[in-house]
């Protein structure tokens, strides 16, 4: 593959890939393919096992077992200089004694191509940093170094792209103009991009194909939308945007809807959104697909209403405000409303019913956990206060 | 750049500090200023004019009054020219070898052992270890060691390296053997200051834009270690130099290994202290011109 430049990307395979560290295991069984051309999205938390799965791939750690496939060709124990991947650092790891320029040209002269400088220029140029090639790393801000490690990467034409957190030093304007960039760099030449990021926004705008990734496995994988509208698990429900989520008992199935018992109302899913059809079962729906009323709507069918409910809290977020309902016997609700009115409609201490289309809903394959943990917001702090709390419980039985 | 593992040049305060603050920066360097002067300027220019110095009246030995008697550095040049070129030799050779030798220990320090904190130490202690015993003990026992009926000499003779007459003691090898040995930590240290804080994300940078192992080395390890190895250079080279222990007959020398520092020894116990100090002054030119030359490239960029 010396001196000459891979003409489109190639498939991705990883096939039971399993890494273990001392102590913890990062990625259990993990099988993923990706097609070539496509721009892969890696989400998940910190700690979730998407940077070793990078790292993985691009040969800077040694799978524990499984095999990494690119193109159809096993790589797993190839060097990370045999194989045709190139990286975007989280950490940029620019070479600090060498230009801009040096750095830029450094794999194309390892590969022993001899217009490296031209081509240089040009990716260089493709990040409008090209008055700057003479410079240091270090004499540059933080985001063009980032588009330095962009332009890096991206001048070799790997098969494989993989960019770690690219993105994140980056202001709002610049980080938009970079996701279209790559965007474009990405139908442009048809590279395989596989990007890791915490971003949920990221990873929907940009890819094709998100895969939430939790504790070393993939929830779930699918295209951004119908990850968002359909979410399986509660991981996926509550990182990826926020969900009301409610468990109760499945009390009658009817042809294309089942009703659930929440406190005592029967509220409807339908079968085909619901990943369970018996037993306790955890339901969700998200929060812009709620409307607030202020007196008790008409039962239609078709429509779930709760209420009445009383208003704890209103924040005004610009195109939507926001509204936590509490209704008796039930977690809090959130509610997105579009601000089609000056103000909100409603104050708190207000009582107020909620209402959805039952095709908004969706049922979740979860087990149901003793505790009442699906709280509208689980934000990592909450997360780490149940964490610590479980291992609190398990020390006290010890 | 080059004395990077001894200094931080830090962030330049002078613009930014009260001129009126100005004392305390006085005060706090006065003591050095009067080290220097008093253990560093005032020996040099004493030094310059003992060189010029010619014989006293009464033309007795060791008596000398100020001149300007030039003639003591042709006189020196002269007479002792060749052992100028052996100094260099000797001392050239020895910075190679240790440096050959130190850098892969400093990298096993450093980089290897980076994730045994507890073994980094240990080795580390080995490495200064020899300097708890007086390095003029340490040199006599390897003349013991390569003494003619010793260890060395008859396995080598055994073998039939050595012939049955040959020897070892006294040669170019035990000299350049003994500063090599000498002179290791002086160079280990400074490159494993330098190795200790590479970032290996660059390593991993390279090897990710297909930089095989020797090119990670020549590209991207060597020049992130330069300036360690700029001063482990310069701290064997220049002690090196002007070292008379290793060299002289007492120890792993002879006759025919005499450097540069034995001979100012010898000249000034035998009290030509003009032929002496010229001896000295033009050491330290031969050594400063190379050494000047050296810090000027490295400092430069072309040379990483």
């Amino acid at each position: 593959m010396a001196g000459s430049f891979d003409e489109s990307g190639a498939d991705l395979e990883l096939v039971g890939v399993t890494k273990r560290f001392p102590g913890f295991t990062a990625i259990e069984n993990l099988n993923l393919t990706i097609p070539a051309g496509s721009f892969f999205a890696l989400l998940g938390p910190s700690g979730c096992g998407k940077t070793t799965t990078l790292r993985l791939v691009a040969g800077l750690e040694e799978p524990t077992a499984g095999r990494i496939l690119i193109g159809g060709k096993d790589v797993t124990t190839s060097k990370p200089h045999q194989r045709p991947v190139n990286t975007v650092f989280q950490s940029y790891a620019l070479f600090p004694h060498m230009t801009v320029l040096g750095n830029v040209e450094f794999g194309l002269k390892r590969r022993g191509i001899s217009s490296a400088r031209e081509l240089a220029h040009e990716a260089l140029r493709l990040v409008e940093l090209d008055h700057v090639a003479g410079r240091r790393p270090a004499q540059l801000s933080g985001g063009q170094q980032q588009r330095v490690a962009l332009a890096r990467a991206v001048v070799n034409r790997p098969a494989l792209l993989l960019l770690d957190e690219p993105l994140g030093a980056l202001d709002l304007k610049l980080r938009r103009q970079m996701q279209l960039e790559l965007k474009s760099i990405q139908s442009e030449v048809g590279l395989t991009f596989l990007h890791v990021t915490h971003d949920q926004e990221e990873a929907m705008t940009m890819a094709d194909t998100v895969a939430v990734m939790n504790k070393g496995r993939i929830e779930q994988m699918g295209a951004p939308e119908e990850l968002y509208e359909l979410p399986r698990t509660t991981f996926v429900a509550n990182f990826l945007g926020q969900s009301n989520l409610f468990t109760g008992d499945v009390v009658s199935t009817e042809k294309d809807s089942m009703t659930v018992d929440i406190a005592g109302l029967g509220i409807k899913v339908p079968r085909e959104r619901a990943q369970r059809h018996a037993g306790e079962v955890t339901i969700g729906v998200r929060p812009e697909k709620l409307t607030l009323h202020t007196a008790k709507p008409e039962s239609t069918a078709g429509v779930n209403i709760l209420g009445p409910g009383t208003v704890i809290d209103v924040s005004f977020t610009g195109v939507s405000t926001q509204y936590l309902v509490q209704v008796p016997g039930l977690p809090v609700l959130t509610v997105f409303a579009q601000n089609m009115v000056f103000g909100p409609v409603a104050e708190p201490g207000a009582e107020v019913y909620v209402s959805w289309r039952v095709e908004h809903g969706f049922g979740l394959a979860d087990e149901p956990e003793p505790e009442p943990k699906f709280a509208g917001d689980d934000d990592t702090r909450t997360i780490a206060v149940q964490r610590r709390q479980r291992l609190e419980d398990e020390l006290d039985e010890a | 750049m080059a004395f990077g593992a001894f200094a931080n040049s830090g962030p330049d305060l002078s613009a930014a500090a009260p001129r009126r603050r100005s004392y305390v920066a006085i005060i706090l360097l006065a003591p050095g200023v009067v080290y220097l002067l008093a253990t560093f300027v005032a020996p040099l220019v004493s030094l310059v004019l003992t060189s010029f110095k010619e014989p006293g009246g009464d033309f007795e030995v060791g008596e000398y009054v100020y001149a300007f008697r030039w003639e003591n550095y042709a006189e020196a040049i002269g007479r002792f020219g060749e052992i100028f070129l052996r100094t260099f030799g000797y001392s050239l050779l020895a910075t190679i070898l240790a440096l050959l030798i130190s850098y892969p220990l400093a990298y096993f320090i450093g980089v290897t052992l980076r994730r045994f904190p507890l073994w980094q130490s240990l080795v580390l202690i080995l490495v200064i270890a020899p300097f708890f015993i007086s390095f003029l003990l340490r040199t006599l026992a390897w003349k013991a060691i390569f003494a003619d009926e010793g260890p060395v000499v008859s396995f080598l003779q055994a073998i039939g390296i050595l012939g049955p007459e040959d020897y070892l003691n006294g040669t170019a090898f035990t000299v350049i053997f003994g500063l090599t040995y000498n002179y290791i930590p002086f160079m280990t240290l400074p490159i494993y200051t330098s190795l200790e804080r590479l970032d290996l994300r660059y390593v991993e940078a390279g090897g990710d834009l297909y930089a095989g192992p020797a090119q990670r080395f020549w590209r991207i390890i060597l020049p992130l270690s330069l300036p360690g190895v700029v001063s482990g250079t310069l701290l064997t080279f220049i002690p090196a130099s002007g070292d008379y222990v290793n060299a002289s007959k007492d120890f792993l020398g002879s006759t025919n290994t005499v450097m540069a520092g034995n001979v100012i020894n010898d000249m000034f116990f035998q009290s030509f202290y003009p032929l002496s100090a010229a001896v000295s002054i033009l050491l330290m030119i031969a050594i400063l011109i190379p050494v000047v030359a050296y810090v000027a490239r490295s400092g430069s960029e072309d040379l990483l």
